[in-house]
């Protein structure tokens, strides 16, 4: 059987995986954007704060995945959850890097005027610094989506969801038919997907960032 | 990895405000000083707790020294392995697309590294496994050369490409030879980036090589797969840990080389 032919007659299930895989990605990025843009706005003032956020991030990028997994799993089970805990922490790095280089790049002269006329230490950060930021920002998230992709493969290993299931069973059934197929399939499937997604986020640039900026 | 320096340099470009020494090389350093500590403590602690500790006949099975230390060895090998090769490919590739001869190449090159890398690697290891039904370490080794070329390509490649044509054409003024200013100026100019990319190509080997189990590759992998089928946490927490502390090592090694080799005065 051809390639093309096994994903035709596949489809319901590589498309449900491949909608699985995305959109995993995708409330993982979002969630570690949350924290990661809180943790950046929290320490991107103190030099020190800075240092320790960069590096504990960079750390974890650092330990492989599968170790990642091989602690989480005897913690908090099988399923979503360490799929979910895994791909946040390591979407991290990228966010919290991107907002405090952002947050700190903003001119201090734009953040005085706003003060001069009468914005409070609030208004400063969310109408002025955190808007010049979000290019910087959305650059993290880009680069994380990106990564997780490839890391959420991995995640399947805990019994997760996506694409990576079709990787391992086409593994776990080496040498029967269509087991090559399988595999295929579901690699090439996060290369696609990470390029639409890729474009995805081009697109969100275009239309969010302030044209003034740009 | 890498595409955080892109990322990275995206940012650079917003805007030219008066920038402290930057976050990220403070944060480097301070990793430089703290990882080497952590690893001894974990690694430590770990190895000492799973051998003292009252262990079933189960665990006993696979947590006991020479098991450790041979999949500890397999795994050092396939990063060493991987890394020996990305040098010696990554490099020369490097310096040739960018001579004149062959500049016309490079985009190709690039989009065959780039696509090598946005292929996650479980499915780029699991692939040629299928395809090739070789095992063990090259089942590993090669396709993570392929994964892992793209960061010391582009680095070296960037790295001679930044370097001011003043100081080549000084050089060829001076009477160098093209051969010359390549060995005694453009190279020793792109050392510090290239030696940031084998950086990256390590920690992306040594984390890449805990799947080579999957291919039987070995590996400390292999001791959290087996944790996880024989449902033995501890198996699985001493695999983990060792990976994890190997992997700070290795960052750590490339951190201090990245450091150290780096020609004065040329960072």
């Amino acid at each position: 059987m051809s390639l093309w032919q096994y994903i035709a007659e596949r489809w319901d299930r590589l498309s449900l995986q491949s909608w699985l895989h995305v959109s995993g990605v995708v409330q993982c990025t979002i969630l570690a954007a949350v924290i990661g843009v809180g943790v950046g706005i929290l320490v991107y003032r103190s030099p020190a704060g800075s240092a320790i956020a960069t590096a504990l991030s960079s750390t974890i990028l650092t330990i492989p995945s599968f170790a990642l997994l091989g602690l989480l799993i005897p913690v908090v089970g099988l399923g979503v959850t360490p799929s979910v805990i895994a791909l946040t922490l390591y979407g991290l790095l990228p966010i919290v890097r991107n907002t405090i280089v952002g947050l700190s790049g903003v001119d201090p002269a734009v953040s005085d005027a706003a003060k001069g006329v009468g914005m409070g230490r609030f208004g400063v950060l969310t109408r002025v610094e955190l808007r010049l930021a979000w290019p910087a920002i959305l650059t993290g998230m880009r680069v994380s989506a990106q990564m997780l992709m490839g890391i959420a493969v991995i995640a399947a290993y805990a019994k997760g969801f996506g694409l990576g299931s079709e990787v391992f069973s086409g593994l776990t059934r080496a040498g029967s038919a269509n087991s090559l197929n399988q595999a295929l399939a579901g690699t090439l499937g996060v290369v696609v997907l990470a390029l639409v997604l890729d474009a995805i986020f081009i697109l969100i640039a275009r239309l969010t960032i302030p044209k003034g900026i740009r | 990895m890498t595409a955080i320096a892109e990322g990275l340099a995206g940012v650079s470009g917003t805007r030219a405000a008066p920038q402290r020494p930057s976050v990220a090389a403070r944060g480097d350093r301070l990793r430089l000083f703290i990882q080497p500590i952590a690893v001894v403590a974990i690694v430590g602690a770990v190895v000492v707790w799973a051998l003292s500790s009252d262990l079933n006949a189960n665990e006993r099975e696979t947590l006991n020294l020479p098991t450790i230390l041979t999949l500890t060895g397999q795994h050092v090998l396939i990063t060493l392995v991987v890394s020996v090769l990305v040098v010696a490919i990554a490099i020369p590739l490097g310096v040739a697309l960018t001579r004149p001869a062959f500049k016309g190449a490079s985009p190709v090159f690039l989009v065959i590294a780039n696509i090598g890398q946005a292929a996650p690697a479980l499915g780029v290891i699991v692939l040629f496994f299928l395809w090739s039904g070789i095992e063990g370490l090259w089942a590993v080794a090669i396709p993570l050369v392929f994964y892992t070329l793209l960061p010391v390509l582009r680095n070296t490649m960037v790295g001679i490409q930044q370097v001011p044509a003043a100081l080549i054409d000084a050089g060829r003024g001076m009477g160098m030879s093209a051969t010359s200013v390549l060995m005694r100026v453009e190279l020793p100019l792109a050392v510090p980036l290239i030696l940031a990319g084998l950086r990256t190509a390590l920690v992306l080997a040594v984390g890449t090589a805990t799947l080579a189990f999957f291919v039987n590759g070995g590996g400390l992998g292999e001791l959290i797969d087996t944790g996880y089928k024989l449902q033995l946490n501890s198996v699985m927490y001493v695999g983990a840990a060792l990976a994890i502390g190997l992997a700070l090592l290795v960052d750590w090694v490339g951190g201090m080389a990245e450091r150290w080799l780096a020609p004065k005065g040329a960072s």
